[in-house]
Protein backbone atom coordinates (compact mmCIF):
# COMPACT_ATOMS: atom_id res chain seq x y z
CA UNK A 1 0.00 0.00 0.00
CA UNK A 2 1.10 3.37 -0.68
CA UNK A 3 2.32 5.70 1.85
CA UNK A 4 0.43 8.84 0.98
CA UNK A 5 -0.83 12.18 3.33
CA UNK A 6 -2.87 14.67 2.31
CA UNK A 7 -2.81 18.41 1.95
CA UNK A 8 -5.67 20.45 3.61
CA UNK A 9 -7.43 23.87 1.79
CA UNK A 10 -4.13 24.34 -0.50
CA UNK A 11 -4.56 26.38 -3.41
CA UNK A 12 -4.64 25.94 -6.70
CA UNK A 13 -2.83 28.47 -9.16
CA UNK A 14 -3.60 27.00 -12.45
CA UNK A 15 -6.11 30.16 -13.16
CA UNK A 16 -7.54 33.28 -11.52
CA UNK A 17 -9.82 31.33 -9.72
CA UNK A 18 -7.24 30.50 -7.09
CA UNK A 19 -9.22 28.14 -5.46
CA UNK A 20 -8.19 27.56 -1.60
CA UNK A 21 -10.29 24.70 -0.83
CA UNK A 22 -8.06 21.83 -2.51
CA UNK A 23 -7.54 18.61 -0.78
CA UNK A 24 -4.19 16.84 -2.27
CA UNK A 25 -2.93 13.53 -1.44
CA UNK A 26 0.69 13.02 -2.18
CA UNK A 27 2.07 9.78 -2.85
CA UNK A 28 6.00 9.61 -0.95
CA UNK A 29 6.81 6.97 -2.62
CA UNK A 30 6.53 8.11 -6.09
CA UNK A 31 6.29 12.25 -4.98
CA UNK A 32 3.32 13.04 -7.24
CA UNK A 33 -0.12 14.39 -6.16
CA UNK A 34 -2.18 11.52 -6.79
CA UNK A 35 -5.59 13.23 -6.15
CA UNK A 36 -6.73 16.57 -6.09
CA UNK A 37 -10.46 16.62 -4.53
CA UNK A 38 -12.69 19.67 -5.29
CA UNK A 39 -9.83 20.20 -8.63
CA UNK A 40 -11.93 21.27 -11.68
CA UNK A 41 -10.81 19.52 -15.02
CA UNK A 42 -8.22 21.78 -15.32
CA UNK A 43 -7.32 21.65 -11.71
CA UNK A 44 -6.68 17.87 -11.73
CA UNK A 45 -4.20 18.05 -14.91
CA UNK A 46 -2.10 20.81 -13.17
CA UNK A 47 -1.89 19.02 -9.86
CA UNK A 48 -1.41 15.85 -11.53
CA UNK A 49 1.12 17.23 -14.40
CA UNK A 50 3.86 19.31 -11.73
CA UNK A 51 5.29 16.47 -10.21
CA UNK A 52 8.61 16.84 -9.83
CA UNK A 53 10.99 16.43 -13.16
CA UNK A 54 14.41 15.52 -13.93
CA UNK A 55 15.58 18.64 -15.72
CA UNK A 56 19.10 20.23 -15.87
CA UNK A 57 19.40 22.85 -12.50
CA UNK A 58 20.56 25.41 -15.46
CA UNK A 59 21.44 25.54 -18.68
CA UNK A 60 23.86 28.24 -20.37
CA UNK A 61 24.15 28.43 -24.03
CA UNK A 62 22.83 24.68 -24.27
CA UNK A 63 25.53 23.63 -21.88
CA UNK A 64 24.06 21.95 -18.23
CA UNK A 65 24.81 24.74 -15.32
CA UNK A 66 24.53 24.63 -11.43
CA UNK A 67 21.63 27.05 -10.29
CA UNK A 68 24.67 29.60 -9.40
CA UNK A 69 26.08 29.00 -12.69
CA UNK A 70 22.67 30.29 -14.15
CA UNK A 71 22.37 33.17 -11.95
CA UNK A 72 25.81 34.32 -12.63
CA UNK A 73 25.57 34.23 -16.15
CA UNK A 74 21.97 35.97 -16.08
CA UNK A 75 22.99 38.60 -13.82
CA UNK A 76 25.99 39.44 -16.35
CA UNK A 77 23.80 39.55 -19.62
CA UNK A 78 21.91 42.22 -17.43
CA UNK A 79 24.09 43.97 -15.79
CA UNK A 80 25.90 44.95 -19.82
CA UNK A 81 22.56 45.56 -21.27
CA UNK A 82 21.31 48.78 -22.15
CA UNK A 83 18.15 48.60 -22.44
CA UNK A 84 16.43 45.02 -20.66
CA UNK A 85 13.00 44.03 -20.23
CA UNK A 86 11.56 41.93 -17.37
CA UNK A 87 8.45 40.22 -18.36
CA UNK A 88 6.15 37.19 -17.47
CA UNK A 89 5.99 37.42 -13.56
CA UNK A 90 1.88 36.53 -13.73
CA UNK A 91 2.99 32.29 -12.52
CA UNK A 92 4.66 33.04 -9.78
CA UNK A 93 4.42 34.03 -6.18
CA UNK A 94 4.07 37.94 -5.18
CA UNK A 95 7.58 37.68 -3.42
CA UNK A 96 9.26 36.82 -6.38
CA UNK A 97 7.54 39.36 -8.23
CA UNK A 98 8.90 42.37 -5.98
CA UNK A 99 12.40 40.90 -6.60
CA UNK A 100 12.14 41.23 -9.90
CA UNK A 101 10.92 45.05 -9.70
CA UNK A 102 13.89 45.55 -7.81
CA UNK A 103 16.41 44.05 -10.70
CA UNK A 104 14.13 46.48 -13.23
CA UNK A 105 15.04 49.59 -10.94
CA UNK A 106 18.37 48.93 -10.64
CA UNK A 107 19.24 48.22 -13.64
CA UNK A 108 17.12 50.87 -15.29
CA UNK A 109 15.04 48.83 -17.27
CA UNK A 110 11.49 47.85 -18.57
CA UNK A 111 9.21 45.94 -16.39
CA UNK A 112 5.66 44.62 -17.55
CA UNK A 113 3.35 41.10 -17.26
CA UNK A 114 1.42 38.99 -18.88
CA UNK A 115 -1.18 41.49 -18.20
CA UNK A 116 -0.35 43.78 -20.94
CA UNK A 117 -1.48 40.72 -23.61
CA UNK A 118 -4.86 39.95 -21.22
CA UNK A 119 -6.70 42.50 -19.84
CA UNK A 120 -3.99 45.22 -20.08
CA UNK A 121 -6.55 47.31 -21.72
CA UNK A 122 -9.07 46.93 -19.08
CA UNK A 123 -5.97 48.36 -16.99
CA UNK A 124 -5.81 51.38 -18.96
CA UNK A 125 -9.67 51.94 -18.89
CA UNK A 126 -9.36 51.45 -15.45
CA UNK A 127 -7.81 54.60 -15.24
CA UNK A 128 -9.66 56.03 -17.75
CA UNK A 129 -13.42 55.30 -16.29
CA UNK A 130 -12.81 53.85 -13.02
CA UNK A 131 -14.24 50.80 -11.41
CA UNK A 132 -17.51 49.75 -9.63
CA UNK A 133 -16.27 46.56 -8.09
CA UNK A 134 -16.54 43.40 -5.53
CA UNK A 135 -14.76 40.72 -4.61
CA UNK A 136 -16.14 37.15 -5.99
CA UNK A 137 -17.30 36.66 -2.61
CA UNK A 138 -20.12 39.60 -2.28
CA UNK A 139 -20.83 38.40 -6.20
CA UNK A 140 -21.99 34.81 -4.76
CA UNK A 141 -23.92 35.83 -1.71
CA UNK A 142 -25.45 38.63 -3.20
CA UNK A 143 -25.57 38.72 -7.47
CA UNK A 144 -29.27 38.26 -8.86
CA UNK A 145 -28.20 39.48 -12.47
CA UNK A 146 -24.93 37.89 -13.82
CA UNK A 147 -23.53 39.10 -17.06
CA UNK A 148 -20.43 37.02 -18.97
CA UNK A 149 -19.15 38.62 -21.59
CA UNK A 150 -16.44 38.03 -24.36
CA UNK A 151 -15.45 35.04 -21.56
CA UNK A 152 -16.00 31.43 -22.16
CA UNK A 153 -15.35 29.96 -18.34
CA UNK A 154 -16.94 26.68 -18.80
CA UNK A 155 -13.52 26.26 -20.63
CA UNK A 156 -11.36 28.74 -18.99
CA UNK A 157 -12.17 28.69 -15.10
CA UNK A 158 -15.02 26.11 -14.59
CA UNK A 159 -15.05 26.62 -10.90
CA UNK A 160 -16.19 30.54 -11.51
CA UNK A 161 -19.46 29.35 -12.17
CA UNK A 162 -20.12 26.39 -9.15
CA UNK A 163 -18.09 28.18 -6.31
CA UNK A 164 -18.99 31.94 -7.37
CA UNK A 165 -21.30 32.65 -9.51
CA UNK A 166 -24.15 30.92 -11.33
CA UNK A 167 -25.12 27.83 -9.11
CA UNK A 168 -23.31 28.75 -5.89
CA UNK A 169 -25.78 29.65 -2.87
CA UNK A 170 -25.46 32.63 -1.24
CA UNK A 171 -26.88 34.73 1.87
CA UNK A 172 -29.34 36.86 -0.46
CA UNK A 173 -29.69 33.84 -3.39
CA UNK A 174 -30.27 30.73 -1.10
CA UNK A 175 -31.79 28.81 -3.64
CA UNK A 176 -28.60 29.26 -5.93
CA UNK A 177 -28.97 28.80 -9.51
CA UNK A 178 -33.19 29.91 -8.84
CA UNK A 179 -32.25 33.07 -7.65
CA UNK A 180 -30.06 34.46 -10.60
CA UNK A 181 -30.68 35.23 -13.70
CA UNK A 182 -27.72 34.77 -16.18
CA UNK A 183 -27.00 36.27 -19.71
CA UNK A 184 -23.82 35.54 -21.64
CA UNK A 185 -23.04 37.93 -24.52
CA UNK A 186 -20.44 36.19 -26.91
CA UNK A 187 -19.25 35.49 -30.53
CA UNK A 188 -19.13 32.40 -30.39
CA UNK A 189 -21.62 29.47 -28.84
CA UNK A 190 -19.76 28.58 -26.49
CA UNK A 191 -20.20 25.77 -23.85
CA UNK A 192 -20.55 28.27 -21.44
CA UNK A 193 -24.03 29.21 -23.20
CA UNK A 194 -25.46 26.18 -21.53
CA UNK A 195 -25.68 27.76 -18.27
CA UNK A 196 -27.53 30.91 -19.58
CA UNK A 197 -30.78 31.98 -19.55
CA UNK A 198 -29.97 34.49 -22.35
CA UNK A 199 -27.70 34.38 -24.94
CA UNK A 200 -27.08 37.26 -27.41
CA UNK A 201 -24.76 36.32 -30.29
CA UNK A 202 -22.98 39.65 -31.31
CA UNK A 203 -21.23 40.09 -34.53
CA UNK A 204 -17.44 39.98 -34.42
CA UNK A 205 -15.94 43.86 -33.91
CA UNK A 206 -19.08 44.79 -32.84
CA UNK A 207 -19.00 44.63 -28.45
CA UNK A 208 -18.45 48.36 -28.43
CA UNK A 209 -21.44 49.00 -30.09
CA UNK A 210 -23.80 47.19 -28.11
CA UNK A 211 -22.37 48.69 -24.97
CA UNK A 212 -22.89 51.75 -26.28
CA UNK A 213 -26.53 51.11 -27.25
CA UNK A 214 -27.73 49.78 -23.49
CA UNK A 215 -25.53 52.55 -22.18
CA UNK A 216 -28.10 54.78 -24.19
CA UNK A 217 -31.08 52.76 -23.61
CA UNK A 218 -30.15 52.30 -19.32
CA UNK A 219 -30.12 56.46 -19.82
CA UNK A 220 -33.81 56.40 -21.15
CA UNK A 221 -32.27 57.24 -24.92
CA UNK A 222 -33.78 56.38 -28.13
CA UNK A 223 -31.99 54.02 -30.25
CA UNK A 224 -32.39 53.21 -34.16
CA UNK A 225 -33.48 49.75 -34.52
CA UNK A 226 -31.15 49.12 -37.01
CA UNK A 227 -28.94 48.63 -34.51
CA UNK A 228 -29.62 44.83 -35.22
CA UNK A 229 -27.96 45.10 -38.37
CA UNK A 230 -24.80 46.71 -37.47
CA UNK A 231 -24.18 44.11 -34.07
CA UNK A 232 -26.71 40.96 -34.93
CA UNK A 233 -29.25 41.78 -31.60
CA UNK A 234 -32.32 43.04 -31.86
CA UNK A 235 -33.09 46.31 -30.49
CA UNK A 236 -35.82 44.57 -28.26
CA UNK A 237 -33.42 41.75 -27.22
CA UNK A 238 -30.89 45.11 -25.63
CA UNK A 239 -34.07 46.93 -24.38
CA UNK A 240 -35.28 43.39 -21.98
CA UNK A 241 -31.74 43.24 -21.39
CA UNK A 242 -31.29 46.97 -20.20
CA UNK A 243 -35.01 46.54 -18.83
CA UNK A 244 -33.43 43.30 -16.25
CA UNK A 245 -29.90 45.56 -15.49
CA UNK A 246 -31.88 48.16 -13.93
CA UNK A 247 -34.49 46.43 -11.76
CA UNK A 248 -31.95 43.58 -10.33
CA UNK A 249 -30.63 44.10 -7.18
CA UNK A 250 -27.20 43.35 -7.37
CA UNK A 251 -26.42 43.15 -11.18
CA UNK A 252 -22.43 41.64 -12.22
CA UNK A 253 -20.67 41.99 -15.71
CA UNK A 254 -17.83 39.80 -15.63
CA UNK A 255 -15.99 40.19 -18.47
CA UNK A 256 -12.98 38.49 -20.65
CA UNK A 257 -10.58 38.54 -23.27
CA UNK A 258 -13.37 38.93 -25.94
CA UNK A 259 -13.15 42.50 -25.56
CA UNK A 260 -9.85 43.68 -24.84
CA UNK A 261 -7.95 41.40 -27.31
CA UNK A 262 -10.35 42.62 -30.31
CA UNK A 263 -11.14 45.66 -31.79
CA UNK A 264 -11.73 48.73 -29.73
CA UNK A 265 -9.47 46.72 -26.80
CA UNK A 266 -9.74 49.72 -23.62
CA UNK A 267 -12.70 51.23 -25.31
CA UNK A 268 -14.56 48.09 -24.98
CA UNK A 269 -13.42 47.45 -21.22
CA UNK A 270 -13.86 51.23 -20.76
CA UNK A 271 -17.15 51.14 -22.45
CA UNK A 272 -18.56 47.98 -20.10
CA UNK A 273 -17.06 49.48 -16.74
CA UNK A 274 -18.88 52.78 -17.69
CA UNK A 275 -21.96 51.13 -18.45
CA UNK A 276 -21.35 49.18 -15.21
CA UNK A 277 -21.15 53.14 -13.28
CA UNK A 278 -24.15 54.34 -14.78
CA UNK A 279 -26.88 51.66 -13.50
CA UNK A 280 -25.69 52.14 -10.22
CA UNK A 281 -27.68 55.01 -10.17
CA UNK A 282 -30.73 53.00 -10.78
CA UNK A 283 -29.65 49.83 -8.34
CA UNK A 284 -25.97 48.30 -7.41
CA UNK A 285 -23.85 46.85 -10.47
CA UNK A 286 -20.10 45.96 -10.72
CA UNK A 287 -17.80 44.54 -13.06
CA UNK A 288 -14.94 42.37 -12.90
CA UNK A 289 -12.71 41.30 -15.33
CA UNK A 290 -11.99 37.47 -15.61
CA UNK A 291 -8.17 37.22 -14.80
CA UNK A 292 -6.19 34.09 -16.33
CA UNK A 293 -3.30 32.89 -14.89
CA UNK A 294 -2.78 32.78 -11.41
CA UNK A 295 -1.28 35.05 -9.95
CA UNK A 296 -1.72 37.48 -12.54
CA UNK A 297 -3.75 39.65 -10.76
CA UNK A 298 -0.99 39.61 -8.02
CA UNK A 299 1.52 40.82 -10.69
CA UNK A 300 -0.32 44.21 -11.19
CA UNK A 301 -0.54 44.84 -7.27
CA UNK A 302 2.93 44.23 -6.85
CA UNK A 303 4.15 46.17 -9.83
CA UNK A 304 1.47 48.96 -8.78
CA UNK A 305 2.27 48.97 -4.67
CA UNK A 306 6.08 49.37 -6.26
CA UNK A 307 6.00 51.66 -9.14
CA UNK A 308 2.64 53.23 -9.27
CA UNK A 309 1.69 51.34 -12.04
CA UNK A 310 0.08 47.90 -13.25
CA UNK A 311 2.21 46.75 -16.00
CA UNK A 312 4.39 48.72 -18.84
CA UNK A 313 6.69 50.59 -16.43
CA UNK A 314 10.34 51.83 -17.60
CA UNK A 315 12.85 53.04 -15.22
CA UNK A 316 15.67 54.28 -17.35
CA UNK A 317 14.83 57.54 -15.93
CA UNK A 318 15.48 56.69 -12.46
CA UNK A 319 11.51 56.80 -11.94
CA UNK A 320 9.34 55.07 -12.86
CA UNK A 321 7.32 55.99 -16.11
CA UNK A 322 4.53 53.83 -17.44
CA UNK A 323 3.04 54.06 -21.20
CA UNK A 324 1.40 50.80 -23.21
CA UNK A 325 2.31 50.71 -26.58
CA UNK A 326 5.75 51.92 -25.63
CA UNK A 327 6.77 50.17 -22.66
CA UNK A 328 4.79 47.27 -23.18
CA UNK A 329 6.78 44.03 -24.02
CA UNK A 330 5.23 43.36 -27.65
CA UNK A 331 5.82 46.63 -28.13
CA UNK A 332 9.39 46.75 -27.38
CA UNK A 333 10.35 43.96 -28.83
CA UNK A 334 8.47 43.84 -31.99
CA UNK A 335 10.15 47.08 -32.28
CA UNK A 336 13.91 46.05 -31.93
CA UNK A 337 14.31 47.68 -29.02
CA UNK A 338 14.85 45.93 -26.11
CA UNK A 339 18.67 43.92 -25.68
CA UNK A 340 18.24 41.55 -23.17
CA UNK A 341 14.97 40.09 -21.56
CA UNK A 342 14.63 38.05 -17.96
CA UNK A 343 11.26 36.18 -18.65
CA UNK A 344 9.53 34.46 -15.43
CA UNK A 345 7.34 31.69 -15.34
CA UNK A 346 5.64 32.72 -19.15
CA UNK A 347 6.54 31.46 -22.58
CA UNK A 348 6.23 34.52 -25.43
CA UNK A 349 8.22 32.43 -27.60
CA UNK A 350 4.70 30.21 -28.19
CA UNK A 351 2.35 32.90 -27.80
CA UNK A 352 3.82 36.14 -28.87
CA UNK A 353 3.44 38.23 -32.65
CA UNK A 354 5.66 36.46 -34.64
CA UNK A 355 7.77 39.74 -35.14
CA UNK A 356 8.35 40.10 -31.24
CA UNK A 357 9.33 36.35 -31.39
CA UNK A 358 12.28 37.18 -33.89
CA UNK A 359 13.48 39.54 -31.92
CA UNK A 360 13.64 37.63 -29.01
CA UNK A 361 16.18 35.12 -31.14
CA UNK A 362 18.23 38.14 -31.41
CA UNK A 363 18.63 38.66 -28.17
CA UNK A 364 20.23 37.33 -24.97
CA UNK A 365 17.28 35.56 -23.27
CA UNK A 366 17.30 34.84 -19.20
CA UNK A 367 13.91 31.86 -18.31
CA UNK A 368 12.84 31.12 -15.38
CA UNK A 369 10.48 27.72 -15.92
CA UNK A 370 9.77 24.85 -14.12
CA UNK A 371 9.28 23.53 -17.54
CA UNK A 372 10.78 23.09 -20.41
CA UNK A 373 8.87 25.75 -23.40
CA UNK A 374 9.88 27.35 -26.29
CA UNK A 375 11.58 30.11 -24.80
CA UNK A 376 13.39 28.26 -22.30
CA UNK A 377 14.67 26.56 -25.64
CA UNK A 378 15.87 29.85 -27.14
CA UNK A 379 17.22 31.47 -24.39
CA UNK A 380 20.98 31.73 -23.36
CA UNK A 381 20.40 30.77 -19.71
CA UNK A 382 17.70 28.47 -18.73
CA UNK A 383 16.97 28.16 -15.00
CA UNK A 384 14.98 25.47 -14.01
CA UNK A 385 12.60 26.68 -10.44
CA UNK A 386 9.84 24.71 -8.74
CA UNK A 387 6.40 25.10 -9.51
CA UNK A 388 4.51 27.84 -7.43
CA UNK A 389 1.69 26.45 -4.77
CA UNK A 390 2.98 22.93 -5.63
CA UNK A 391 6.34 22.91 -4.22
CA UNK A 392 6.71 26.79 -3.16
CA UNK A 393 5.00 28.72 -0.85
CA UNK A 394 3.92 32.52 -1.00
CA UNK A 395 1.22 34.78 -1.46
CA UNK A 396 -1.29 35.21 -4.48
CA UNK A 397 -3.70 36.89 -5.76
CA UNK A 398 -7.56 36.04 -6.45
CA UNK A 399 -8.88 37.81 -9.69
CA UNK A 400 -10.75 39.98 -6.73
CA UNK A 401 -7.33 41.56 -5.43
CA UNK A 402 -7.67 38.93 -2.85
CA UNK A 403 -4.49 37.62 -1.21
CA UNK A 404 -4.22 33.85 -0.25
CA UNK A 405 -1.41 31.92 0.97
CA UNK A 406 -0.03 29.15 -0.80
CA UNK A 407 0.23 25.38 0.98
CA UNK A 408 3.09 23.42 -0.54
CA UNK A 409 2.50 19.48 -1.23
CA UNK A 410 5.51 18.44 -2.47
CA UNK A 411 9.08 19.22 -2.21
CA UNK A 412 11.25 20.00 -4.83
CA UNK A 413 14.93 19.40 -5.41
CA UNK A 414 15.00 23.25 -7.50
CA UNK A 415 15.09 26.28 -6.07
CA UNK A 416 12.20 29.01 -6.00
CA UNK A 417 11.98 31.95 -8.62
CA UNK A 418 12.32 34.22 -5.28
CA UNK A 419 14.78 33.01 -3.90
CA UNK A 420 16.88 32.70 -8.31
CA UNK A 421 15.42 36.16 -8.32
CA UNK A 422 16.69 37.49 -4.70
CA UNK A 423 20.25 36.47 -5.57
CA UNK A 424 20.31 37.69 -9.37
CA UNK A 425 19.15 41.05 -7.84
CA UNK A 426 22.16 40.89 -5.44
CA UNK A 427 24.69 39.62 -8.19
CA UNK A 428 23.67 42.59 -10.58
CA UNK A 429 23.68 45.18 -7.80
CA UNK A 430 27.34 44.01 -7.52
CA UNK A 431 28.13 43.84 -10.92
CA UNK A 432 27.01 47.68 -11.48
CA UNK A 433 27.98 48.95 -7.83
CA UNK A 434 24.70 49.81 -6.75
CA UNK A 435 21.78 51.53 -8.98
CA UNK A 436 22.63 52.16 -12.41
CA UNK A 437 22.82 55.77 -13.17
CA UNK A 438 19.23 56.65 -15.19
CA UNK A 439 19.99 57.23 -19.36
CA UNK A 440 19.72 60.96 -19.05
CA UNK A 441 22.30 61.50 -16.35
CA UNK A 442 24.84 59.30 -18.29
CA UNK A 443 24.16 61.53 -21.46
CA UNK A 444 25.44 64.54 -19.47
CA UNK A 445 28.05 63.25 -17.86
CA UNK A 446 29.70 61.97 -21.01
CA UNK A 447 28.82 65.47 -22.24
CA UNK B 1 -10.55 28.89 -53.93
CA UNK B 2 -10.32 31.06 -50.90
CA UNK B 3 -11.97 33.16 -48.27
CA UNK B 4 -11.16 36.15 -46.10
CA UNK B 5 -12.42 35.22 -42.84
CA UNK B 6 -12.12 36.33 -39.40
CA UNK B 7 -9.83 34.12 -36.79
CA UNK B 8 -10.38 34.27 -33.29
CA UNK B 9 -7.71 32.59 -30.93
CA UNK B 10 -9.52 31.18 -27.44
CA UNK B 11 -8.76 28.93 -24.51
CA UNK B 12 -10.27 25.57 -24.29
CA UNK B 13 -10.54 22.72 -21.44
CA UNK B 14 -8.08 20.07 -23.68
CA UNK B 15 -5.81 23.48 -24.33
CA UNK B 16 -5.54 23.95 -20.80
CA UNK B 17 -5.26 20.27 -19.28
CA UNK B 18 -2.77 19.66 -22.48
CA UNK B 19 -0.67 22.49 -21.71
CA UNK B 20 -0.17 20.92 -18.19
CA UNK B 21 1.37 18.18 -19.81
CA UNK B 22 3.95 19.96 -21.89
CA UNK B 23 3.93 22.37 -24.95
CA UNK B 24 5.90 19.54 -26.90
CA UNK B 25 3.04 16.74 -26.46
CA UNK B 26 1.42 15.45 -28.98
CA UNK B 27 -1.97 16.60 -26.98
CA UNK B 28 -1.09 20.22 -27.30
CA UNK B 29 0.00 20.54 -30.35
CA UNK B 30 -2.91 18.31 -32.04
CA UNK B 31 -5.10 20.82 -30.15
CA UNK B 32 -3.50 24.24 -31.14
CA UNK B 33 -3.17 23.07 -34.21
CA UNK B 34 -7.26 22.52 -35.04
CA UNK B 35 -8.98 25.24 -36.80
CA UNK B 36 -12.75 25.09 -35.99
CA UNK B 37 -15.09 25.99 -39.16
CA UNK B 38 -18.66 26.81 -39.73
CA UNK B 39 -20.10 23.32 -40.99
CA UNK B 40 -21.24 25.50 -44.03
CA UNK B 41 -18.44 27.48 -44.42
CA UNK B 42 -16.60 24.10 -45.12
CA UNK B 43 -19.04 22.60 -47.40
CA UNK B 44 -18.45 26.00 -49.54
CA UNK B 45 -14.90 24.76 -49.64
CA UNK B 46 -15.13 21.33 -50.26
CA UNK B 47 -14.25 20.37 -46.52
CA UNK B 48 -14.24 17.56 -44.04
CA UNK B 49 -13.26 17.08 -40.50
CA UNK B 50 -9.63 16.45 -40.66
CA UNK B 51 -8.93 18.15 -43.81
CA UNK B 52 -5.91 20.61 -44.06
CA UNK B 53 -5.97 24.59 -44.56
CA UNK B 54 -4.18 27.14 -44.98
CA UNK B 55 -4.56 30.24 -43.12
CA UNK B 56 -2.78 33.17 -44.00
CA UNK B 57 -2.65 36.50 -42.54
CA UNK B 58 -0.71 39.72 -43.64
CA UNK B 59 1.84 38.48 -41.02
CA UNK B 60 1.84 35.02 -41.61
CA UNK B 61 0.82 31.68 -42.86
CA UNK B 62 0.10 28.26 -41.45
CA UNK B 63 -1.50 24.81 -42.16
CA UNK B 64 -4.40 23.40 -39.75
CA UNK B 65 -6.64 20.18 -39.69
CA UNK B 66 -9.86 21.63 -40.03
CA UNK B 67 -13.12 20.86 -37.69
CA UNK B 68 -16.58 21.58 -38.07
CA UNK B 69 -19.08 23.43 -36.10
CA UNK B 70 -22.76 23.66 -35.95
CA UNK B 71 -23.89 26.52 -38.12
CA UNK B 72 -25.44 28.29 -34.65
CA UNK B 73 -22.10 27.73 -32.63
CA UNK B 74 -19.80 29.49 -34.80
CA UNK B 75 -21.25 32.26 -37.54
CA UNK B 76 -19.98 32.23 -41.38
CA UNK B 77 -17.13 34.17 -41.92
CA UNK B 78 -15.62 32.95 -38.29
CA UNK B 79 -13.10 30.74 -37.55
CA UNK B 80 -10.94 29.63 -34.15
CA UNK B 81 -8.18 27.96 -32.74
CA UNK B 82 -7.10 27.08 -29.34
CA UNK B 83 -4.05 29.23 -28.43
CA UNK B 84 -0.41 28.18 -29.32
CA UNK B 85 2.35 28.61 -31.73
CA UNK B 86 0.48 28.29 -34.98
CA UNK B 87 -2.27 31.08 -33.98
CA UNK B 88 1.03 33.67 -32.98
CA UNK B 89 2.36 32.79 -36.14
CA UNK B 90 -0.52 34.57 -37.74
CA UNK B 91 -0.56 37.78 -35.01
CA UNK B 92 0.87 41.17 -36.04
CA UNK B 93 2.83 42.99 -33.60
CA UNK B 94 1.28 46.19 -33.63
CA UNK B 95 -1.04 46.89 -30.80
CA UNK B 96 -1.67 50.53 -31.99
CA UNK B 97 -0.81 52.04 -28.91
CA UNK B 98 -1.89 49.83 -25.82
CA UNK B 99 0.60 47.00 -25.82
CA UNK B 100 -2.31 44.75 -27.17
CA UNK B 101 -2.10 42.47 -30.34
CA UNK B 102 -5.18 41.53 -32.02
CA UNK B 103 -5.12 37.89 -31.48
CA UNK B 104 -8.79 37.55 -31.22
CA UNK B 105 -9.73 39.45 -34.70
CA UNK B 106 -7.47 38.54 -37.65
CA UNK B 107 -8.10 39.01 -41.06
CA UNK B 108 -7.29 35.70 -42.69
CA UNK B 109 -7.34 34.06 -46.02
CA UNK B 110 -8.43 30.53 -46.04
CA UNK B 111 -7.94 27.69 -48.81
CA UNK B 112 -8.05 23.84 -48.91
CA UNK B 113 -4.67 22.40 -48.78
CA UNK B 114 -4.93 19.93 -52.32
Amino acid sequence: MANTHVIRDATCTFCGCVCDDMHLTVDEDTHKIVKAENACVLGRAWFKEHGVEERPYALVEGREATTEQGIDAAARILADARFPIIYGLSDTTCEAQRHAVAIADIIGGTIDTTTSVCHGPSGIAFQDVGEATATLGEIRNRADLLIFWGGNPAESHPRLFTRYTVTAKGMYVPNGRKDRTVVLVDVRRTPSAAVADIFLQVKPRRDFEVLWALRALVRGRRVDPSIEKVTGIALATLEDLAARMKSCRFGVMLFGMGLTMTRGRHFNSGALLALASDLNKFTHFVAKPVRGHGNVTGADNVVSWQTGFPFGVNLSRGYPRFNPGEFTTVDVLSRGDADAALIIAADPASNFPQPAIEHLRRIPVIVLDPKSTHTSQLAKVAITTASYGISVGGTVYRMDDVPLTLRPALPSPYPSDESVLKAIKERVSKLIGGNRMPAMERVAAAA
Amino acid sequence: MSETMILIGGRTSSQGTSVCAGKFGAEYVNVSSTLEMNADDMARLGLKDNDSVRVSSATGQIVARCKGRAVKDLPSGVVFIAYGPLSSALMDGDTAGSGMPLSKSIDVQIEPVI
